[in-house]
């Protein structure tokens, strides 16, 4: 099993890892002093995350790939992150609906996933659950207020839903490899997560005076390889310094 | 400067204040300070604050590159911390009656100043490791002074902050290290950071004492405790056992050790840079505050959606609370 286990673990690794490195371009560019603290915040959650995920992957695989060349080392098309980590920056609106979107899919697998029959995942979850669901708070309460802010929040949050949309649905694509680990408890259906995410998304959209587009064509791609333009350039920068300097340590 | 203002605003008072600082007893908010000790105070910790903003900007620079993810983890939590010192330096400034919207649109109209070192660009990752060791080893000998300052609320937040900034030149130093024993290509990059950063660091402890027109009463009102120059040769000696340990040197060819004194003596400082960088011609003036203008333009919209949200809510709970009664 260690084949489709190093795959699972890559698919939650990077989706934090790509998630984490878009969040870190605000550094310094937030609308006010608050949020750079807790965009910074996010973003190291995240980036931390995505560490322990791939050490662990590496581990499984036993290749000898760390943390970093998994990392660093990969191209584009070995990445298994969802497209909707890997899309631009975007406004704020667009960064908050991502981080809601993604962090409400986050809190519910971690939940399924800390009750791991893995001890390693069910730690790692553990730990991040508590992380998303801080993440889940700020980017709930800032839906609502831009919701229900001025025109112009409003029309911006909106705009950032529809954009986004259309790459939630991947999130709850269940790899057929994966069946036999979700079948022995090591991993979760996330199939199974998106009667509760959708649930929450209404409520807080409504709160937010905002709507979900109906019948959207949604995108997928992303967990096997096929990803947006953007991922090349995202790791282009990522992974520049170590591609430059094989073999070097940090 | 002439104390004559600060004493013809209250004689009894101004003497009993002079008192106080001469007992080593700090001022607290809510006692009587001059005038223009309040205004040295608010200059002094709003400049601080700014230069943990603008410092994000060359530091943020590198996030997105950093070549492990351990080191990108260590980097966005120093990011962090540093946007933390700032919101809470400019809170101390708020308990010496200054808003903290008025300061940072002085800032975004270049009225007020910021470390003129964040004015140089971070060109290799090996930047990042300069930084972390020579900018913030030197806002340490800095701040460690400036937290026996006589206003308690600027004393004790430096405190707070000198603890982490310890850890940001603990991490610098590392940074630097690793390079200067990795490979030759490294080390190069190590060696050229230094080069680039070791001047504009001595330059952080501000103009000569003869040259440095606040000095005098920053230092009479127990603001500042040590002159500039003393300060600068704090972190040169300190510094220089360091360049040693790692086998790098500094770009200075005059550098000899004083045995009469015990002090590295440092050759001559190029002041007409450090005035051309302070007055805005630096390499990257325009573009930091470029950044931080662009910044607050691009958020006004979230600024005001929270504003507006939080009347809403204000509203509705009036007409709420109406209601039941």
């Amino acid at each position: 099993m260690s084949a489709p286990l190093f795959d699972a673990l890559l698919r939650l690794g990077d989706d934090r890892l790509v998630l984490g490195h878009r969040t870190s371009e605000w550094c310094g560019h937030a609308p006010i002093l608050e949020e750079d603290i807790a965009l910074a915040n996010i973003a190291l959650d995240h980036i931390g995350q995505a560490n322990l995920l791939l050490q662990y992957a590496g581990a499984v695989e036993g290749g000898g790939r760390d943390q970093d060349a998994l990392a660093y080392f990969r191209d584009a098309i070995e990445y298994r992150n969802a497209l909707i980590c890997e899309l631009p920056r975007g406004d704020f609106a667009v960064t908050i609906a991502r981080h809601f979107f993604h962090g409400l899919y986050s809190v519910l697998q971690w939940e399924a996933l800390s009750n791991s029959q893995d001890a390693t995942i069910a730690g790692i979850a553990a730990k991040a659950l508590k992380e998303s669901r801080y993440h889940v708070r700020h980017a709930g309460e800032w839906v609502i207020r831009l919701g229900d802010g001025t025109d112009e929040s409003h029309a911006r949050a909106q705009a950032a839903v529809h954009l986004l949309w259309p790459y939630t649905g991947e999130l709850f694509l269940q790899p057929v490899d994966e069946s036999a680990l979700v079948a022995a408890g090591l991993t979760a259906d996330v199939s199974t997560l998106e009667g509760a995410w959708r649930a929450t998304v209404d409520d807080v959209l409504h709160r937010a005076t905002l709507t979900a587009p109906d019948g959207v064509w949604m995108q997928r791609g992303g967990r096997a390889g096929r990803h947006t333009e953007h991922l090349g350039h995202l790791l282009a920068e990522m992974q520049i310094v170590a591609r430059s300097h094989p073999g070097a340590q940090w | 400067m002439s104390t004559t203002p600060s004493v013809a605003e209250d004689p009894a008072r101004y003497a009993q204040f002079e008192a106080r600082i001469a007992a080593d007893q700090s001022i607290e908010p809510k006692d009587w300070m001059p005038e223009r000790y309040r205004s040295q105070l608010v200059r002094m910790m709003s400049q601080h604050a700014h230069s943990e903003v603008v410092g994000m900007l060359p530091e943020g620079n590198w996030i997105t590159r950093a070549p492990s993810l351990r080191r990108k983890m260590i980097l966005l939590a120093k990011v962090q911390d540093e946007a933390g010192h700032g919101l809470y330096i400019y809170c101390g400034t708020e308990t010496l009656g200054v808003d903290r919207q008025e300061l940072v649109q002085q800032l975004l109209d270049g009225k007020a100043k910021y470390s003129s070192i964040f004015n140089y660009p971070t060109l290799t990752w090996a930047d990042i490791g300069a930084i972390g060791w020579l900018v913030d080893g030197a806002a340490i000998v800095n701040q460690t002074m400036l937290a026996k300052a006589s206003y308690g609320p600027y004393a004790r937040a430096m405190v707070r902050i000198c603890k982490e900034e310890n850890f940001h030149k603990r991490q610098g130093y590392e940074i630097m290290t690793t390079l200067a024993r990795g490979t030759a290509a490294q080390k190069a990059m190590a060696q050229d950071a230094l080069n680039r950063w070791w001047w504009p660091s001595l330059m952080m402890f501000g103009p000569h004492d003869s040259a440095s027109s606040n000095s005098d009463e920053l230092m009479k009102w127990g603001i500042k405790r040590k002159s500039n120059d003393e300060l600068r040769q704090r972190f040169i000696n300190l510094t220089i056992a360091q360049v040693k340990a790692i086998d790098l040197t500094v770009p200075d060819p005059d550098l000899r050790y004083d045995d009469a004194t015990g002090n590295w003596i440092a050759g001559p400082i190029d002041w007409d840079e450090f005035w051309r960088v302070v007055k805005g011609n630096g390499p990257c003036n325009s573009e930091r505050i470029g950044a931080r203008r662009s910044a607050h333009a691009e958020g006004r919209w979230v600024r005001d959606a929270a504003v507006a949200f939080a009347e809403k809510q204000r509203s509705n709970n009036r007409e709420t609370a109406e209601r039941q009664q």
